[in-house]
């Protein structure tokens, strides 16, 4: 395969995978968390919580990188601070990561808070009659019956993180084999002449990704499905 | 140890004010929907906070309003029997029962074998809810509720999802936990078959408020305290099996009376007590000669309680217990029914239907 693409086109293709990975595990935690405060509490303040994590959705993705360049570029007090823990994050593949991870937040939180809705909380209430409190009631009963959302959530940001570009080239620039993912890849060499070839195997790369993500998606939650009993 | 219940709660166009205690035994809520049942139990086991509540099981306050206290509902012992069953969709049979156990603080309790066994369920256990039918769904649940090793029972018409030949089913299972279990068990139902095979102790409810609460002899003869169920009213009488005869009918003992039932799937020598409904029972000043009836109690009227409509309700005390017949104004005036007199309550043995035939007499 190496053969068939150029180092820079499989750094950039390697790069993409790996700032997704990282994207969707780590923002997985806080995703289930927040999909579950939306969809089971009432506190003060929701609606703007809910509107906070929608934002990157409706929000150009340039104005969303600007954001993250303004918070954490590295003239920024946050910025420095990080840098000077060594989790600098402008202009490296963290960067990428982050920009990619608040690009797929909503997605992922929107497929989980629906699969937790969808959970009778009669369970819950039963469970809580036999003697389990609520992180066992969480861990024992609601986080198995929403694998399938959880799962369906991931394979939405991991995929909305391949394809980010908007926040991605605004926050971290351009910068092959630190920031060049595989969208700002195909755009890159779209600038040059004679980049068509290199830009199209990318093109077929990227399908390729998508569909395999979509189908192991499908797979893994029809099996989940079948375990449920539903 | 007495469960002692007492709340107030308002809601949109209906205001809850009950208070009750219910001791060891099957105390049934007996009332139509909306009545405030399901908002008891929920109160009970901390599901729902009332705006002014004071619950206590034994020493222990579960809710206390006045003081700002409720127990957490994990933190309160409890068996509960859901209406819709509730099971884990995502577990099997045997991790839906163990479920309760691992949280239980109580170390005693009735084993998972014996539990399984007394509910028949032992050949379910590797499958899941999703391929059970109704009345195995119950019989889970009632097990799930039961190896919690709760201190207390509240089983929210835990049959009313179910057709009649499996409420046939599960109500054995019931009558052996009133006779096995030494705790309070706090039963919901509308139906009056379940509160007369069920109950020691009812608390009918109507509207929020408790219409009357006692024995459950007492309160099923009394037209006023049923509410608007007066075709429930009706008698109590506790027999013993004598012997099954080959045509069909077994013999029973009712205080030295012997009455005649068709065939009852029990062993001779067992208590059963009997619902009969006091609009079937006959009154008669002699002992009835050439009749087909075949079950005649003798006895003396106790009481006769006259209504605004044309008919009167005689009480009957009988070797059997306390027998209701449900007569006209105008009968009783021409059998001359005044209390003490002598009397005979003619009963069709087919009038007894098999399933308000119940297990062991109250306590």
């Amino acid at each position: 395969m190496t053969d068939w693409l150029g180092p820079a086109e499989w750094q950039a293709v390697t790069l993409s995978l790996k700032v997704s990975f990282w994207a969707t595990i780590l923002s997985l935690p806080l995703g289930i968390f927040t999909a579950h405060a939306l969809a089971r509490w009432s506190f003060p303040g929701k609606q703007i919580v809910n509107g906070l994590v929608h934002l990157p959705l409706v929000l150009p993705p340039v104005v969303t990188g600007y954001l993250l360049l303004l918070a954490f570029g590295s003239t920024t007090w946050l910025g420095g601070l990080l840098e000077s823990a060594g989790l600098g994050l402008a202009f490296r593949w963290t960067g990428a990561a982050l920009a990619a991870a608040v690009m797929a937040f909503p997605l992922m939180v929107r497929a989980i808070r629906l699969s937790i809705e969808a959970v009778d909380p009669g369970l819950e209430e039963a469970a809580a009659t036999l003697g389990a409190s609520r992180p066992w009631v969480f861990i024992t009963v609601t986080l198995p019956l929403i694998l399938p959302g959880i799962l369906a959530g991931s394979i939405l940001a991991f995929a909305k993180a391949m394809g980010e570009f908007g926040a991605t080239i605004t926050f971290v620039a351009n910068i092959p084999g630190q920031t060049q993912t595989l969208p700002s890849a195909v755009y890159a060499f779209l600038q040059v002449p004679g980049g068509e070839s290199a830009a199209g195997r990318l093109v077929i790369i990227a399908i390729m990704i998508a569909m395999g993500a979509l189908l192991l998606s499908e797979i893994l939650a029809r099996r989940m499905a079948k375990r449920v009993g539903a | 140890m007495t469960l002692s219940v007492a709340i107030t709660h308002a809601f949109a166009g209906f205001d809850l004010d009950v208070a009750f205690d219910a001791p060891p035994g099957v105390t049934v809520l007996f009332g139509q929907s909306g009545s405030g049942k399901t908002t008891i139990m929920r109160a009970v086991a901390g599901l729902l906070t009332p705006r002014h509540a004071r619950i206590t099981l034994g020493d222990t306050t579960l809710t206390d309003t006045a003081q700002n206290r409720a127990i957490p509902t994990h933190a309160r012992q409890l068996g509960y029997i859901f209406q819709d069953a509730r099971l884990f969709p995502h577990l099997t049979v045997r991790q839906n029962l163990t479920y309760g156990t691992r949280f239980a603080r109580e170390r005693q309790g009735p084993s998972f074998d014996r539990i399984v066994g007394m509910l028949g369920i032992d050949h379910l256990l590797t499958r899941r809810p999703a391929t059970l039918s109704g009345g195995e769904i119950q019989r889970v649940a009632i097990g799930r509720a039961l190896l919690a090793r709760p201190r207390l029972i509240l089983a929210d018409e835990p049959l009313a999802a179910l057709d009649e030949p499996r409420k046939a089913e599960i109500l054995p299972y019931f009558e052996r936990l009133q006779s096995e279990l030494d705790m309070p068990v706090l039963y919901v139902t509308h139906s009056v078959t379940e509160l007369a095979r069920l109950a020691n102790q009812v608390v009918v409810l109507k509207s929020g408020r408790v219409l009357q609460s006692g024995p459950v002899s007492d309160v099923m003869s009394d037209p006023a305290g049923l509410g608007d169920s007066t075709r429930a009213v009706g008698s109590l009488l506790n027999a013993r099996v004598l012997r099954h005869h080959e045509d069909g009918l077994t013999e029973l003992d009712a205080g030295g009376t012997a009455l005649f039932l068709p065939r009852l799937d029990r062993d001779p020598g067992a208590a059963v007590r009997l619902r009969v409904a006091a609009h079937d029972v006959i009154l008669s000043r002699s002992r009835p000669i050439g009749l087909s009836a075949l079950n005649i109690l003798a006895g003396s009227v106790k009481s006769i309680r006259e209504g605004d409509g044309p008919g009167a309700l005689v009480a009957l005390s009988t070797p059997a217990g306390t027998c209701l017949a449900r007569i006209t104004k105008r009968s009783a005036a021409a059998l001359d029914l005044t209390p003490g007199a002598d009397c005979f309550a003619i009963i069709k043995t087919v009038a007894i239907a098999p399933e308000d035939i119940g297990g062991p007499p109250p306590v």
